[in-house]
């Protein structure tokens, strides 16, 4: 059925359609509107879900650790400074293999306070554990939710994962999207079982102290899960486009116009559509210009970004966070597993900074002539 | 499941296999009792039992329930659990707990 939502309505209606039982939440901008939406739904009788309303982001994640050993499937929302303040929570949801789904509305961190988008929030906590899927559009975000689910319950992954929409950009902009029907979504995503659930007549011990002798082994489970989750987000992508009709690229990656493209721009999220629209245009004067759109960023696919890069001139990364006193951490882990190629890395919509098309145009621009014109896309 | 064999033993501990669950979840309750925290103790209380005058004192004051009583009423710590905290032999009333340096 298709509506016009904006991408907050796209992920509650996702979230609905996935028959989540338990959504603690507390709002942030701008992540708001998908509690908004959540508590519509279960007020008006069309979602049969328990909404905690928590005093805390670090309350909504701990919330949902109990939840899910429950053996209910749940989802929380944040955005910038909450998701900072959940951030202690983090990693123990994905010690303790647990498959939560939480939509970051990314929104940059203060100070000084700002809340429009950059990946701040959610690239900051890239190495707790959590797969990381970042969307383009409002469509892709009704169809990420949904292969979270799938993803992060998968007996061979059972990690939590984010899906990242850019705040405002997709949380507050109104698109056509098609949402699937139920029937569709309870045949892809059957419902959540855990063998291992709070049971006062079966007692077991959650979250117990890891002695030095075993916790490296736990920690390389959580690495191996990650590296075994690549294949299933690829899976879950290829399933989803049999039964629902929509994928993105191969699920990990998704590459346009990359066929003979000689220059290529890297990111991830909106500025995608940007420079999308930008190559299209260049194309269309002979140049030879594509875009890689990295839609997972955990785990990362190290072989198909090689294999994306392979016969290009000169990649441009469009970073937008930046590691002070480092880099943009894209450009850091594309450099790593591209030695040979000629990597120009780019600081750009920091704080809801536009990206524009000509910002896109003079990437392409420095590219071509080999030489980097300026770091900050200001 | 991946095992990790626990090569160290300590005491009378036996070699014990640690199985790697899935986020390390324990499924067998009460199994601390099998994890004896004695093994890390540097000092050891010791009970003379003629100067005790069965006050029950260090029963009280022991922080991990490590002091018990006998059948015959006579106090003992349980080397086990003890983990040297020597609380009791500070309480005391009577001196009859003794400091002892662990040797291994």
């Amino acid at each position: 059925m298709k509506s016009v939502v904006e991408a907050s309505e796209a992920v509650a209606l996702a979230v609905k359609l996935a028959r989540v039982k338990v959504c603690p939440m507390y709002p942030i901008t701008p992540s708001t509107h998908i509690p908004e939406r959540i508590a519509d739904y279960i007020f008006d009788g069309e979602m049969d879900a328990e909404m905690i309303h928590v005093e805390s982001e670090h309350s909504a994640a701990s919330a949902l650790i109990g939840s899910i050993l429950s053996g209910a499937r749940s989802f929380t929302a944040t955005s910038s400074n909450g998701f900072a303040l959940m951030y202690e929570i983090l990693p123990i949801l994905s010690g303790m293999r647990l498959p939560a789904v939480m939509a970051v509305a990314n929104r940059t961190l203060a100070a000084p306070i700002n809340i429009w988008n950059d990946h701040s929030d959610a690239v900051s906590a890239r190495d707790q554990g959590w797969i990381q899927l970042y969307a383009e559009s409002s469509q892709e975000c009704v169809d990420t939710m949904i292969q979270c689910y799938k993803i992060a319950e998968d007996k061979k992954v059972s990690l939590p994962a984010m899906m990242c929409l850019d705040g405002f950009t997709l949380t507050h902009v109104f698109e056509n999207v098609d949402v699937p029907e139920q029937a569709q979504v309870d045949k892809f995503l059957p419902a959540f079982t855990r063998e291992d659930t709070l049971d006062v007549n079966n007692p077991k011990t959650f979250g117990p102290i890891g002695f030095p002798d075993s916790f490296m082994g736990f920690k390389k489970q959580q690495q191996d899960a990650m590296t075994a989750a690549l294949d299933v987000i690829k899976k879950a992508n290829s399933y989803y486009k049999k039964q629902i009709g929509r994928g993105y690229g191969d699920g990990l990656v998704e590459l346009t116009d990359m066929g003979d493209a000689e220059y290529a721009i890297l990111g991830m999220g909106t500025l995608c559509g940007t420079a999308k629209a930008k190559a299209e245009e260049l194309r269309a004067k002979g140049k030879k210009v594509g875009v890689i759109r990295l839609r997972s960023f955990r785990p990362f696919p190290v072989k198909e970004l090689q294999a994306a890069v392979k016969n290009l001139k000169g990649l441009a990364v469009l970073d937008r966070h930046i590691s002070l006193g480092s880099n943009g951490p894209l450009f850091t882990e594309i450099s790593a597993i591209t030695p040979e190629l000629k990597l120009f890395g780019y600081i750009a919509g920091l704080g809801g900074k536009d990206i524009t098309l000509k910002h896109i145009e003079s990437v392409f621009t420095d590219l071509e002539k080999g030489k980097q014109s300026r770091e900050w896309l200001m | 499941m991946t095992k990790v064999q626990r090569k160290e033993t300590v005491g009378d501990i036996k070699a014990q296999q640690i199985e790697l669950n899935l986020g390390a979840v324990i499924k067998k309750p009460g199994s601390s009792m099998d994890y004896h925290t004695g093994s890390w103790r540097t000092f050891r209380p010791v009970i003379i039992q003629e100067k005790c005058i069965k006050c029950s004192t260090c029963w009280r004051v022991c922080p991990d329930a490590a002091i018990f009583v006998d059948k015959k009423g006579r106090y003992n710590v349980n080397y086990d659990y003890c983990k040297g905290c020597l609380t009791c032999v500070k309480e005391c009333p009577v001196d009859a707990i003794n400091k002892e340096l662990e040797e291994k």
